[in-house]
């Protein structure tokens, strides 16, 4: 138990930091096991089966450390918590849609989960950076299969382009929500724990753009200073628990064993 | 941790570290936790004995397995208070695997991780050989596999599948 903080830095600011990310984690992962058994093809529901395992993993281990902050081991966090507590972005709590839209939100979020890891690789706070080293190199594992599915899902067929072009004309604008500024941004910006989500955002425009376009998907950004700028507005409003009906019932599926039977032992 | 960086301090812990070198990995048996160097520290003495691990992919299933594993045998080999810490921030990578583990790997039937290369399209642009006919005719039909820590490969000049030891 027990972690040392610097000055400037609370336990709550933390707190809030690695919550963003463990239910990010978390509830995307259970989004990718829906395709367990359900995937087009065999290759992709191993490929899937196995991501939201990884994304278990990841989140495990932030709710593991903020366990030392708050007391709540990971099972408290996963399966008592009510659903309007989680902090995850809406984005990776919306229904896995068709299998364009899967790949296309597995893409922006798998880069900007590995922007956001890079950024934080070179955290001043000492458990920020030890973790992320380590996930990082899982990361990259996801970021070369979702963007392979973009480059040739992209342009494949006249068919495919429709639909990768359809889940990009949805997904975008979703999924700049995981860049919504946290309550403790500032602190956390001065402390030099990350560099700030605006930072972040647009790391991830410039290498996320590029591919889609590649793929011959019409993306809404416009050039912003060496790299874009998105336009129309943000999704935001998960990080300060305000969140859509699809994770209120997302929550209550992953709660439903638990809850038949608190303490279970397998 | 190779042997000679290994911390002994009294004939307990020799004693545990033989243990831990016969609890073979769940998903892949012919591996212990010790060729895996999975087992960062322990610390022994007449009381007890504390051993700290780390997982090799943070969301192995089996590491809940493997804890409960390492328990049992340190008991039946007559320690008391065994205690399991699990450190999820300590580096590990496939490069970390023990030397030997490689030749027991290709001889099981799975291909072993190469040494990292500075990029990770660089490492999987690297030949891998087939382990059960040695060609390197061989193409990486999908990141993924049977479990996390495996990727699936075919073989072009046998018409197999197989796996590899994903490199981490």
């Amino acid at each position: 138990m027990g972690i040392e903080l610097p000055a400037g830095v609370t336990a709550e600011a933390l707190s809030e930091f690695l919550l963003a990310l463990a239910d990010d984690e978390l509830v995307l992962g259970h989004r990718d096991s829906e395709w367990t058994a359900y995937a087009p093809i065999l290759e992709e529901d191993i490929a899937f089966s196995n991501i939201a395992q990884d994304e278990l993993g990841h989140s495990l281990v932030w709710f593991s450390l903020c366990e030392k902050l708050t007391g709540k081991n990971p099972d408290e966090m996963a399966f008592q918590r009510p659903w309007e507590d989680f902090r995850c972005c809406r984005f990776v709590a919306y229904p896995k849609g068709d299998f364009a839209y899967t790949v296309v939100r597995q893409f922006l979020f798998d880069v900007a989960e590995q922007v956001r890891l890079i950024a934080i690789s070179s955290s001043s706070f000492g458990p920020l950076r030890e973790i992320s080293q380590r996930i990082i190199r899982e990361e990259n594992y996801h970021v070369m299969h979702s963007q392979g599915l973009i480059e040739r899902l992209g342009d494949a067929t006249e068919e495919s382009r429709r639909r990768m072009q359809s889940a990009v004309d949805v997904a975008f604008p979703q999924s700049l929500g995981i860049f919504e500024h946290l309550k403790a941004e500032e602190e956390l910006v001065d402390a030099g724990f990350f560099p700030g989500n605006d930072a972040l955002k647009s790391a991830w425009l410039a290498q996320v753009v590029p591919v889609l376009r590649k793929a011959t998907l019409t993306v809404p950004v416009h050039d912003h200073k060496n790299t874009f700028a998105a336009d129309g507005q943000s999704d935001d409003g998960g990080r300060q628990g305000k969140h859509t009906v699809h994770l209120q019932a997302l929550v209550a599926d992953l709660q439903s064993v638990y809850k038949l039977v608190p303490n279970a032992k397998w | 941790m190779p042997l000679e960086q290994r911390q002994v301090h009294n004939v307990a812990e020799a004693k545990a570290w033989d243990v831990l070198q016969s609890v073979q990995d769940p998903e892949i048996p012919a591996l212990t936790l010790v060729d895996l160097n999975v087992i960062r520290h322990v610390k022994a003495n007449d009381q007890g004995v504390e051993v700290e691990m780390t997982p090799t992919f943070m969301g192995c299933p089996a590491l809940d397995r493997m804890k409960e594993d390492i328990r049992i045998r340190l008991q039946e080999a007559g320690f008391k208070n065994v205690r399991v810490n699990v450190n999820l921030t300590v580096p590990w990578s496939t490069d970390m695997l023990i030397e030997s583990s490689k030749e027991k790997l290709q001889k099981f039937g799975i291909a072993p991780p190469p040494v990292l290369q500075e990029s990770l399209p660089a490492t999987l642009l690297l030949p891998v050989q087939c382990p059960f006919c040695n060609s390197t005719e061989t193409r990486l039909e999908s990141e993924f596999g049977s479990t996390l820590c495996k990727q699936l490969y075919y073989c072009d000049s046998c018409r197999q599948s197989f796996e590899r030891f994903k490199p981490l």
